[in-house]
């Protein structure tokens, strides 16, 4: 166990010839590309160009693993849930990504992107968040590098997570309201991608999930596929061999999910259930179920499966949830959910709420509330006693509480 | 020909408008096309509104979400649209972002502009390579012909790919902004402008992004072409209405 701690991390690399990771030209399968306007292209171009390089030179690996060990404090556990799998008749096996800092997976991408950011010699960082975690995520690698940091948050996302502004102000970020649209997170991503139009030289974007042009799906989900190369030696220790029989993420752009599938994506033995926010119900008019409820559109530079219009316009979602209350998703997951690849499952703000204190109970931990989606699968999955399963337990839900408190009248 | 090579061919400077269909009031559309007319303004770009308008400023996205409001869809432009070649002679352009053509069908949107008499169409995240590789018989079937954009920061190499694949005029955005962003022109442009000029492209240039007055057009068109004014059009459009039209080329054209 030792020596694979000690090994630098892959960051992603797999074979040439897979058929769910991303290609040369960003696509998985019909999705995803580069649907930029022509202003963007020099910053997107100089990171498609360079990305794998720099990635794959070992001073990169090194800094990246050692931020990750002494910093974000990985590996991180992958923990035997012993109640929760009496309870449901299956051996279910968390993986703690909310015992990283800043208390979810984001640091993992804002640490590599970070890393990039300097080797690309850029001074100063901008970013979007909706809750507000990846804001926070980002405003601290910027503090931990002394880089300016500015961060687009919707106006309307602004009042309703205060904590979160807060720990961004205090961390130096400057955290500038998306007074557009519908003034939460698809405003806040385009308030992020006009500032790097108005700033193309100096100044690296920070996207927070596997959206966004070509190279950013595909460079996110290398940085965060930490996550499932760990997950495999640490199930070898535990069961003897690196596959479970599921994984399973909740998805709203699908970082946390890309990290937890990565590893497993060509390996088709190990299931994909992908859990998706239905809100009040998907024909409720208020749901963020992009499977169910989206259309082959053009979303923040890449074709994706999206909720709009017939006409073609982007509509709002609506999840208790912030994290997953995205209109879009990302491309690999659209290429999952196409191909059938992925098992993608709807739950609604009750079902999570209700899975979400039940896993406080049974195991002493508080899930994020996007968490607490992938935990209210099982009385719509069944899996047979000797399943492993494994659940990316994304986010601590330190920052939920007063939604659990409304919720609970606790 | 095209009417937009057609116009291209003529002599003097031509002055382009862009406005958001559906703004300030649904139904303005044939009005303020039949004023710039009217008034002298050699080409338009109709807008047609997205929710997300990634490469916009304030100004238009304000109009856009209030077109959206307003109730403006792509089968309710299109048919305020219907019999517009009966009036107007001048170029006609639809500029939009690609999702609500993905949405209503590339080929079903390219027979309907010409249909009605569209020329042309700009989409500005409709990347230049999968135009190529999926669109361009499309567009040159249904006689449209497509506009793409460069920046300060584009390429030489690339300006040359794009000429090259142009066959009416090439979009030069004046300077790394979002439209409406900057005003004024500096050093920037003026090295931009004459880099440009040196190139010998074989397509036109029309200058947009940042052009709001008779000095800002005349700096624009020195080397180019042409100069397309969105944003600031767009302002006196909500400052003094439809009715106040020609005070504002006159402005600019004095």
């Amino acid at each position: 166990m030792k020596d694979e701690i000690n090994a630098p991390s892959s960051l992603g690399k797999r074979s040439v010839n897979s058929a769910y990771h991303a290609n040369e030209k960003g696509y998985y399968g019909e999705f995803g590309g580069a649907f930029i306007p022509e202003m963007l292209y020099p910053n997107t171009e100089e990171l498609r160009l360079n990305y794998i390089r720099i990635m794959e030179e070992p001073s990169f690996k090194q800094e990246f693993d050692q931020l990750l060990k002494d910093y974000v404090g990985r590996p991180t556990p992958l923990y035997f849930a012993d109640r929760l799998s009496k309870k449901y008749g299956t051996k279910i096996y968390l993986k703690r990504e909310d015992l990283c800092h800043t208390g979810a997976h984001k640091v993992n991408n804002t640490i590599g992107q970070i890393l990039m950011a300097k080797k690309l010699g850029k001074n100063r960082i901008i970013a979007e968040t909706g809750a507000g975690q990846h804001g926070v995520a980002t405003a601290t690698v910027c503090a931990l590098m002394g880089i300016e940091c500015v961060v687009y948050m919707g106006e309307i996302d602004i009042a309703r997570q205060a904590p979160n502004v807060a720990r961004m102000k205090m961390l130096g970020a400057e955290v500038r309201p998306a007074l557009s649209g519908s003034r939460t997170l698809k405003d806040a991503t385009n308030e992020a991608i006009r500032d790097w139009i108005n700033n193309p030289v100096d100044t690296h974007y920070i996207i927070g999930s596997v959206v966004g042009p070509h190279p950013y799906p595909d460079m996110v989900a290398r940085f965060q596929s930490v996550i499932s190369e760990e997950i495999k030696w640490q199930l070898k220790e535990k069961e003897g061999h690196e596959n479970p029989d599921y994984v399973v993420a909740c998805v709203g752009g699908g970082s946390n999910a890309a990290g937890a599938y990565y590893h497993y994506l060509d390996d088709t033995n190990v299931g994909i259930i992908a859990v998706e926010a239905a809100g009040k119900g998907i024909d409720s008019g208020e749901s963020a179920a992009t499977s169910a409820l989206g259309k082959v559109g053009i979303i923040h530079g890449s074709k994706t499966l999206l909720m709009q219009t017939q006409d073609g316009q982007i509509t709002e979602p609506y999840s208790i949830s912030a994290g997953l209350d995205y209109p879009g998703v990302g491309p690999m997951h659209a290429h999952l959910f196409r191909s059938g690849r992925g098992e993608f499952i709807s739950i609604t703000d009750d079902e999570a709420m209700t899975a979400g204190l039940e896993v406080s109970q049974l195991e002493g931990i508080i899930p994020a509330i996007e968490t607490s989606h992938a935990f209210a699968i099982f009385d719509y999955k069944k899996f047979k006693k000797d399943d492993v399963v494994v659940i990316n337990l994304s986010g601590r839900g330190d920052k939920d509480l007063q939604t659990y408190i409304d919720y609970f009248r606790l | 020909m095209n009417r937009i090579n057609k116009k291209l061919k003529e002599d003097g400077k031509l002055l382009s408008i862009y406005f958001t269909a559906g703004y300030p009031h649904l139904d303005d559309t044939v009005k303020i096309i039949g004023e710039l007319e009217k008034n002298g303004v050699d080409m338009i770009e109709i807008g047609l509104p997205f929710s997300d308008p990634l490469a916009d400023g304030p100004t238009i996205q304000e109009s856009s979400t209030a077109a959206l409001k307003n109730g403006m869809t792509t089968e309710i432009l299109f048919e305020q649209l219907r019999d517009i070649r009966k009036t107007i002679s001048i170029p006609l352009i639809i500029m939009g972002y690609f999702n609500p053509v993905l949405q209503y069908g590339v080929e079903a949107f390219c027979k309907k502009c010409r249909e009605i008499g569209i020329d042309g169409l700009i989409l500005p995240d409709l990347p230049f390579d999968v135009y190529q590789e999926e669109y361009e018989n499309l567009f040159k079937k249904y006689g449209l012909l497509n506009t793409f954009l460069i920046t300060p920061q584009t390429s030489d190499e690339r300006i040359f790919q794009i000429d090259n694949a142009s066959e009416g005029f090439i979009y030069m955005v004046s300077s790394a902004s979002t439209t409406g962003a900057k005003q004024g022109f500096g050093s920037e442009q003026t090295n931009y402008f004459e880099r440009i000029a040196s190139l010998h492209l074989k397509n036109p240039q029309i200058v947009g992004f940042g052009i709001s007055n008779t000095e800002t057009f005349t700096e624009a068109t020195e080397k180019a072409k042409g100069a397309i004014i969105g944003s600031a059009f767009i302002k006196h459009l909500t400052q003094n209405g439809v009715d106040s039209i020609a005070d504002f080329i006159k402005l600019i054209r004095c």
